[in-house]
């Protein structure tokens, strides 16, 4: 080859292919970083970014394609080898010990570490290196004595220390400050300057612009377009993120609202890391009507859902159901009311993997008759309400004692569904009840929606998908770090103006 | 002074079986696994190792035999912990109670017939107490010369443990696995040798725990030798926050305890102990809330955090 | 190539049976071995145990009178098994409630009507159990302080609280220096059925059979299974989880105190020395081996029970080691606790890469 050496690119991946049971993550996926360069990977959730990634720090194998590091082809088969190559990549979740020391875990598992580490030398190199990148950071510190900006700071650190010429970062910014964003993008910067290369991960346009050179579009596992970021346009980005084709149209009465079933006013609560999930949300659902929470994931959604049906305590504010105050009652007490919930884990949360079809079925039923005659199940009667409900909500299941961690995705959902849907008397609150499921179950699904609010039910639907939203819902809210970022009539909503709410930018930022 | 001096005598005396062990089940349980088969493998160390040294008079050889039926022990629970994913409570008392049966059934099987086939009652060969001469008669510092060699050995393994521990690469590996086995794997180290080795490793310094008890402390071998010191370890390990160096104090407390019992009884007075001996126990149970409540406000000691659980690289 | 442990598609129905069966053959060769190294005949010895456990009326309520504690210990440990409640305090809650009913007894004997007498004994004697357990069910679910060894270390106190009572405050004064109360009033004495076999049985197996009813056809069992699956779905169903996991593991300590009451009132009639020989932990075993199925505790206690009996026989009769008894209850485990990995897991192998393949998509 006579390219020049300016010419190799840092890192190739060509023709990433990787699929999982039920999913192609990533579908053929070509992907280009020079040196001193910064790539962001813009998709929406699943849409194959950090499986690309994995594949590249050694997590995953990939199905097919070849990974090329400085034009050389190369095999990454553990973190271990891609450390090797230079790839470092800081995780959403970090990979860190929280016992243990910052310079502890700078070390930790690296290879070539003599015995008896200096630990002495180790510290001083950990100083200079984060003076030299502004990474303030005490190395004798435990790493549960800091914040979590401070973590990631450590997680970069730990990347630098072992001479990664190439840092993946997974969505870094999600849990930083916008002080600490800032000081992410000198850091970066000063990468760039020496030559490395940096790979965002993100769905966050304002990143997009303000961190990368070059980004590079993924839905459902395909690139969509790749370009030079300064010629970018964010609408267009966003367009492109959420896609627009319509599967199809789900049938629904006209839009008759009734009563308000749910109230939410000015609701403030915590995430489990006890950071502000949700910042004075407001918000109404009628009976009648289907009220769609767009957003990317992580947003506020899980904890939208957790504060009504009593499984996360509301800091501030109050909820009301039925025009009976709710707010922080029991979740028997929530449920009592009349509310039901399909919430976001099915396996953990939804069902019991380890108990059977009937079983899960007759977790909302059992406190009453039929199903109970006092203290007393009858289990002929739990029997008969599975047989029903299996073939009403079409559960494909071998039998109603089937564990339900046998049966597949959707089928699961189904068996949630069913339960929510039967024991449903105002309030169905819905969680990515679409996540993961193939075309013939999600249509199930969305039609069983409209269907209860066609039967006069208040819907809370929360969901990553525009398309999904604005043929199901009839009203949706953009939630964006737990604010509501505009209310819009599904009929007149249009998906680029939400994307871009999506992404966190304002709608006046892009009125020109 | 000469009765500090020789109650500190026979608490070390007392205590070195319990210092092996701790040291012992400290590393096993830092690498996640909690090995409740000790009271077995103590007495399978203390019966093997007695039976090799009535018959070969090699003390050496009588320790090594303790060494390698303890890591025996301890590798039929590694196995099953961590290969075969048992739960570790259960597959800890499997061990004592096979190690306890076992440990009682050899005990009248090996004997020479002249004596019914029993070793108990025997006499043979026994790490004797070292003469200090002169040292040896300074207060204090005389108990703690005047010391067999396996306490001697303490003195060592105490430092020892505790370098490796926190100050080697090894120890850092160590300290991940049984906090947060998944980044550990994630980072490289390996998880499932580390588990493996410090099981075992737990095992041997615990059998030779017991073979203190049948070589020297002792000496000889008596059905329930080890007076339940195998589970009282297990309180010893949490008492000293999982730190080898602590293992001391918590091992003279209770290795203390037995020595003033010792002194009532030989002395005459029969009071009743149990009261003395409730103590240390609801004392580890104290210890155990306390850090407990201290790490939900805070990470800073305690359990390692995967201790109990069994790592499987597919979950999620 | 490499292989690859992953869960089965179906829990495996014959397995559950045979594995445990398996386990107690497999314990039988291997035992069977370890004799024929020490010189002895395994079918003798088998043959002499046998007999020594069932083979007279004398031999069998002698097996029951060891059952009997294993019966309601082990139902005890298998709830708090199935609650995922790692209880290793039966002997802890088995002795206190020993104590407990010693003090009623011997105590309250002066002045109560005799006719209440037992029933209060009993009574007491649970409710200490049942408090004994309470503690570290409080510590778990108010605090989140690990159960296995604070139930641990309560078993010591329990032991010694007990040793410092019949040692000292409570020793029998005509008792000659023997370690132990006085005898019990007689209102006090647990009617026997048949040998030294006393009404123990009688409850051990009604309650057996009320707590397989209790776990599968009630709905508070129908909750407590659903918190032993998975404490965040019984949350999310409106469970209070941390009242229910309190009050079955308050039931799981009465079961183990019965036992103790039994013990007291029904052998000894009187606190002594040799409480329990164990039971408390080998109540473990019977659980497991039950796979935590109250019908199948009272089946395998006999079995564990004539383990312990028949290796007192061996003794007399062959000159073997009792010990053998406990030896063969650990190893039983041994195998079984590797076959349970073939009723959930099966192993698989497969290419490199699917082995490192962890989890889904994103």
């Amino acid at each position: 080859m006579d390219a020049t050496e300016a010419a190799v690119p840092l890192v190739e991946m060509r023709g990433i292919r990787k699929s999982f049971p039920g999913v192609t993550a990533c579908d053929g996926v070509d992907l280009r970083l020079d040196r001193g360069e910064v790539l962001a990977l813009l998709g929406e959730n699943g849409a194959g970014k950090s499986t690309l990634m994995n594949v590249l720090a050694g997590l995953y194998r990939p199905d097919d394609g070849e990974i090329l590091i400085e034009g050389k082809p190369v095999e990454i088969r553990s973190p271990r080898d891609a450390a090797a190559h230079g790839v470092g990549m800081v995780h959403q979740n970090f990979m860190l010990v929280d016992t243990m020391t910052v310079a502890e875990n700078v070390v930790l598992g690296m290879a070539g570490l003599p015995l008896v580490p200096d630990m002495a030398g180790v510290k001083r190199s950990v100083l200079e290196l984060a003076d030299k990148y502004g990474l303030r950071v005490d190395p004798d510190a435990y790493v549960w004595q800091l914040s979590v900006g401070e973590q990631q700071r450590v997680e970069i650190l730990k990347q630098l220390y072992r001479k990664a010429e190439i840092l993946v970062l997974d969505e870094p910014t999600a849990v930083l400050t916008p002080q600490e964003s800032v000081e992410l993008n000198a850091v970066v910067r000063r990468m760039k300057d020496e030559g490395k290369g940096a790979i965002f991960i993100t769905h966050k346009m304002e990143e997009v612009m303000t961190f990368s050179d070059r980004v590079m579009v993924l839905r459902k596992g395909k690139v969509v377009v790749e370009k030079v970021t300064s010629a970018t346009d964010p609408r267009d980005l966003a367009r492109l993120m959420v896609g627009r084709e319509v599967l199809f149209r789900v049938e629904k009465k006209p839009f008759e609202p009734g009563a308000v079933i749910l109230e939410l006013k000015d609701v403030c609560a915590q995430d489990d890391r006890g950071l502000p999930a949700l910042r004075d949300l407001s918000l109404k659902v009628r009976a009648g009507e289907i009220l769609g929470i767009a957003g990317v994931a992580g947003n506020g959604q899980r904890e939208l859902s957790e504060v009504i049906t009593g499984l996360r305590p509301v800091t501030s504010g109050g909820i009301s159901i039925n025009c009976v105050e709710s707010t922080n009652k029991t979740p028997l007490e929530i449920i009592r009311s009349g509310v039901s919930h399909i919430p976001q884990d099915r396996i953990a949360v939804g069902a019991v993997g380890d108990m059977s079809v009937a079983s899960n079925l007759a977790m909302k039923g059992y406190r009453e008759a039929p199903i109970s005659r006092g203290a007393v199940l009858l289990p002929r009667r739990i029997l008969d309400l599975a047989r029903r409900m299996i073939e009403l909500f079409r559960i494909a299941t071998p039998s109603p004692e089937t564990r339900v961690k046998f049966l597949s995705g959707g089928n699961i959902q189904k068996t949630i569904l069913a339960r929510e849907i039967e024991s449903c008397r105002s309030l169905l609150i819905a969680v990515y009840p679409s996540r993961g499921l193939d075309i013939g179950a999600t249509e199930a699904v969305r039609k069983e929606l409209v269907a209860q609010r066609d039967a006069g039910m208040a819907v809370l639907l929360v969901s990553e998908d525009i398309e999904e939203l604005l043929s199901v819902a009839d009203t949706v809210i953009v939630l964006f770090e737990g604010r509501a970022m505009g209310t819009f009539p599904s009929e007149s909503a249009d998906p680029e103006e939400l994307g871009l709410l999506m992404a966190g930018v304002e709608r006046k930022e892009t009125a020109s | 002074m000469d009765l500090i001096t020789s109650i500190l005598a026979i608490t070390l005396r007392a205590g070195t079986s319990l210092v092996y062990a701790t040291v012992g089940e400290t590393y096993t349980e830092r690498a996640g696994i909690l090995n409740l088969g000790l009271e077995g493998i103590m007495l399978m160390g203390a019966v093997s190792s007695f039976a090799v040294v009535y018959y070969s008079g090699s003390l050496v050889l009588a320790l090594l035999t303790a060494v390698a039926v303890g890591g025996l022990l301890s590798l039929i629970h590694a196995f099953l912990t961590v290969t075969m994913r048992a739960n570790q409570v259960v597959s800890g008392l499997a061990i004592t109670l096979f190690g306890t049966g076992f440990a009682s059934f050899l005990g009248q099987r090996l004997g020479p017939v002249s004596n019914g086939r029993y070793l108990v009652g025997l006499t043979g060969p026994r790490f004797a107490p070292i003469d200090a001469g002169a040292l040896g008669r300074i207060p204090v510092l005389g108990a703690l010369l005047n010391q067999d060699i396996l306490t001697y050995g303490i003195y060592l393994l105490i430092p020892l443990a505790w370098f490796y521990l926190y100050r080697t690469r090894n120890g850092l590996w160590l300290r991940a696995v049984g906090e947060n086995p998944r980044t550990a794997d994630a980072m490289g180290v390996p998880v499932f040798r580390a588990k493996y080795l410090y099981t075992v490793l737990g095992g041997m310094l615990t059998a030779l725990g017991g073979a203190h008890l049948s070589l020297a402390y002792t000496p000889g071998w008596s059905e329930n030798i080890t007076g339940g010191r195998g589970w009282i370890v297990i309180a010893l390990v949490i008492f000293s926050m999982w730190n080898p160096a602590r293992a001391i104090t918590g091992a003279l407390i209770f290795g203390g305890i037995n020595a003033v019992q010792f002194r009532l009884q030989a002395s005459g007075t029969n009071i009743p102990a149990g009261f003395l001996n409730m103590l240390p126990y609801i004392a580890t149970i104290a210890v155990l809330v306390a850090i407990t409540w201290w790490e939900t406000l805070s990470k800073r000691v305690g359990a390692p955090a995967s201790l109990g659980t069994s790592y499987m690289r597919e979950d999620k | 190539m490499s292989i690859l442990i992953e869960k089965r598609k179906n829990i495996s129905r014959p397995a559950q049976v045979l594995v445990p069966a398996a386990s107690f053959l497999a314990s039988l060769v291997l035992t069977g071995v370890l004799l024929l190294a020490f010189g002895a005949d395994p079918f003798a010895t088998y043959r002499a145990m046998f007999r020594g456990a069932f083979g007279s009326g004398r031999a069998f309520t002698e097996t029951l009178v060891k059952a009997i504690p294993l019966i309601l210990t082990g139902l005890g440990v298998a709830l708090a098994f199935k609650l995922r409640f790692w209880n290793i305090g039966a002997e802890g809650q088995l002795t206190l409630a020993g104590v407990a009913a010693s003090w009623v007894a011997i105590f309250w004997g002066r002045w109560m009507p005799s006719f209440l007498l037992l029933p209060a004994v009993i009574l007491v004697g649970c409710l200490a159990g049942a408090a004994w357990a309470g503690i570290p069910a409080l510590l778990k679910t108010r605090l989140k302080v690990d159960e296995t060894l604070v139930t641990l270390m309560l078993n010591y106190v329990a032991i010694l609280f007990s040793e410092f009572l019949y040692y000292g405050p409570w020793r029998d004064p005509k008792g000659y220096g023997f370690p132990g109360t006085e005898p019990f009033p007689e209102a006090a004495w647990m009617p026997r059925i048949a040998g030294r076999a006393h009404l123990g049985l009688v409850f051990g197996l009604v309650l057996a059979l009320i707590l397989w009813f209790v776990i599968n056809r009630t709905r508070w069992g129908f909750e407590l299974k659903i918190i032993g699956a998975s404490p965040q779905a019984a949350r999310y169903q409106g469970i209070a989880v941390e009242r229910n996991v309190v009050l079955a593991i308050l039931l799981s300590g009465a079961l183990c105190g019965l036992a103790g009451v039994g013990e007291v009132t029904g052998i000894s009639r009187r606190l002594q020395q040799g409480l329990s020989l164990g039971y408390g932990y080998t109540a473990i075993i019977v659980a497991w081996m039950a796979q935590l199925n109250p019908l199948a505790v009272p089946f395998v206690a006999v079995l564990m029970a004539a383990l312990l009996v028949g290796g007192d026989q061996v003794q007399m009769m062959m000159g073997l080691p009792a010990s053998m008894g406990i030896l063969m209850q650990g190893m039983i485990l041994f195998p079984l606790l590797a076959g349970s990995l073939f009723t959930e897991y099966r192993i698989r192998r497969t290419g490199r890469h699917a082995a490192a393949d962890a989890g889904g998509a994103e």
